[in-house]
């Protein structure tokens, strides 16, 4: 046995008062869990302590809260880890993030997380006519959706997405690593609809500003974040659906400037982002009416000789042959008839063969 | 020490600033650069979702390059961008003998070809695990005594924590606070350190892209800090250039002065502002530095403005 300190988060929106911190010493292996030590509290202190909990072995998703200021399940986290990876030797717990807390630890999930789950349509639409018998389907391409279907709906990514956190319209990292579950099926005939639903939406996948909280959030290994990218590659360069949000034209204007320049030209980049990828972009109106919002940024930048005229005429760019062999590799791998994609959670690493 | 140097694309395009201020103070830390100047962007990320084949390709060239320079005993970048998207296509191809066999296929026009196991650090990582904190503590001129600055690492840099080597004998996600304070200077803790600054969403969702930067730079602002220090030259953009922007945004005056770390480890070691590039900040710089006599953390310059 072991003495641990728990320093908890505890409100009650329902009494007027603010929120507060709380302390509580309790007796356990080192092995055991915050949620163990969080019910011994509750068992022993004070039985008024809210939270949420279920399975009490990572598997129902329940007990989703902040240990120490990260996304975590409260019986996922041993308490001698916990509390090493404490500030100041107390295992800090709190609620979740991005979600109106309820009670002390127990968060409402209804608006941020199931909302959005069922605003991807989480279903199989099947091919017609559905086959008689089962459906035969490649092994990798079974492989490479149980990752998104190992999410347990925690909300953790959800707690510490940093795109939510000024967006809250964002559909998130749960949600659309569950439409990617269903894109990435091969059974499902929707792939071109669900993907230009979510690339036309505004708060949809180019919304992600790419920041890997989710990736570490995740305790099962969903890797949200990365489901995400593989729908905008899917949408951007399998079906080149040209969205409102710029979100393929600036994918598009990026990997065909480095094929020009070999370095990025940040001058042309943010044009064509909006007006698209031709060195025309700049007059197109969709550019010209960002060009002229950004122009105090612009004429700042110029004055404090931070971008330099040169910069922006004459960008910087790597030598003939360099580009040469550049361009000889888009056209290998541009050219292929299938865009090999290596996935190391289908093929694993060679070490752990 | 010899290291393959690159620089990336922003550091020589939108931050000049960035490669001048490293140029400089490479010589008083004994680090000799050898420009990768035939290697192409990273990518950012971008390029790896377009197709990763062809990010994980153009990366592994750039690392067959470092590893072809003579006499370097690794690469190292100063872009916390370009360290995860290198990262990121390094953990591709030192995976699978058989991928990295068809990448190098790519490259063999070029007579290159990319070994597993390149080692790639950014300057934030070389100054803690190859120089040490005590040697580049003995080598400061000028301690940032009473500047209390605040750490943003930039995302690619600290996730995902097993891509980029964090664990309990590395604390990377610590190492700019530890930097900081070898320096002379206080860190001043405040919720955004770890955070986005939002520019990968600057074309799609501008306002949340502004919210983003300003939201964190108001928070340092309310924590006490007197400027913010970055190793990412693409949060640099959104927290320097784009302040004013991001001010309206969140509907409140910033005025925080970024500077990038060549810039803050320059300062200590007793370089003048003007030659590490701070006049060229969107912010000026004037809580950090009395530009009258260039003396660092002296108070009483007029507060820091657009």
């Amino acid at each position: 046995m072991a003495e641990f300190t728990l320093r908890l988060r505890r409100y009650d929106p329902e009494s007027g008062e603010a929120p507060y911190w709380e302390e509580h010493t309790i007796e356990l292996e080192p092995h055991r869990s915050v949620l163990e030590a969080i019910l011994q509290a509750k068992a022993r202190f004070d039985g008024s302590i809210g939270i949420r909990c279920s399975c009490r072995a990572a598997i129902c998703g329940s007990c989703g809260v902040r240990i120490n200021g990260r996304p975590d399940l409260a019986c996922h986290k041993h308490l001698d880890r916990a509390e090493k990876q404490s500030r100041d030797g107390v295992i800090e717990v709190e609620p979740m993030g991005n979600m109106p807390v309820i009670k002390d630890l127990i968060v409402d999930m209804e608006e941020v997380h199931w909302k959005k789950i069922r605003r991807v349509t989480p279903w199989l639409i099947p091919k017609q006519p559905v086959p008689e018998r089962e459906y035969i389907v490649p092994r990798e391409s079974m492989v490479d959706v149980t990752q998104s279907m190992a999410c347990i709906q925690c909300g953790a990514c959800v707690s510490d997405c940093l795109s939510m956190e000024v967006d809250p319209a964002f559909i998130g990292p749960a949600a659309l690593a569950k439409a990617y579950r269903f894109v990435g099926d091969p059974r499902d005939d929707q792939h071109f609809e669900r993907l230009q639903d979510l690339a036309e939406d505004p708060a949809g996948i180019y919304d992600c500003t790419h920041c890997f909280m989710c990736i570490d959030a995740c305790p099962k290994g969903v890797a949200p974040m990365s489901q995400i990218m593989r729908l905008r590659r899917r949408a951007g360069n399998d079906f080149k659906i040209s969205d409102r949000n710029n979100g393929e034209r600036h994918e598009h204007a990026f990997v065909s400037l480095i094929k020009q320049y070999g370095l990025l030209n940040e001058a042309e980049l943010l044009p064509r982002s909006y007006g698209g990828d031709s060195p025309l972009a700049k007059f197109k109106p969709a550019a010209t009416t960002e060009l002229a919002t950004s122009l105090p940024v612009i004429a700042k930048a110029l004055l404090r000789r931070k971008v330099t005229p040169a910069a922006v005429f004459k960008p910087h760019r790597l030598p003939k042959q360099d580009l040469s062999a550049i361009a000889g590799i888009y056209d290998t791998i541009e050219g292929r008839e299938q865009r090999e994609e290596f996935n190391i959670y289908i093929s694993g690493k060679d070490e752990d063969r | 020490m010899r290291v393959a140097y690159w620089p990336g694309c922003v550091s020589r395009g939108f931050t000049p600033e960035l490669h001048g201020s490293m140029a400089r103070i490479a010589p008083l830390l004994d680090i000799e650069l050898v420009p990768l100047d035939r290697a192409s962007c990273c990518g950012a990320g971008v390029i790896a979702e377009h197709n990763k084949e062809l990010a994980d390709t153009l990366n592994a060239r750039t690392f067959a390059l470092a590893q072809k320079a003579d006499g370097t005993a690794l690469m190292m970048n100063i872009c916390s961008t370009c360290q995860g998207s290198q990262s990121e296509c390094q953990e591709r191809l030192d995976a699978s003998a058989e991928y990295r066999a068809k990448i190098n296929q790519t490259l063999a026009g070029e007579g290159l070809s990319y070994e597993k196991g390149l080692t790639n650090k950014n300057l934030l990582w070389l100054l803690v695990e190859e120089l040490g904190l005590d040697e580049l503590r003995s080598r400061v001129r000028r301690p940032l005594t009473d500047l209390r600055v605040g750490p943003f690492y930039g995302c690619y840099i600290v996730r995902p924590e097993d891509r980029v080597g964090i664990d309990d004998a590395h604390p990377r996600d610590t190492y700019l606070d530890q930097v900081i304070d070898a320096l002379g200077g206080s860190v001043t803790d405040y919720a955004g350190t770890h955070k986005c600054c939002g520019f990968p969403i600057i074309t799609m969702n501008k306002d949340a892209s502004l919210k983003q930067a300003g939201r964190h730079i108001g928070d340092a602002l309310d924590a006490g800090a007197d400027c913010l220090v970055t190793p990412c030259p693409l949060c640099h953009l959104n927290l320097d250039l784009q302040q004013p922007m991001a001010a309206r945004a969140v509907g409140r005056n910033l005025g925080m002065p970024v500077l990038h770390l060549p810039q803050l480890v320059g300062l200590a070691l007793g370089l003048a502002p003007d030659q590490l590039g701070l006049q060229r900040h969107v912010v000026r710089p004037t809580s950090v530095i009395d530009w009258t006599t260039a003396v660092v953390g002296e108070v009483g310059a007029p507060a820091a403005g657009g």
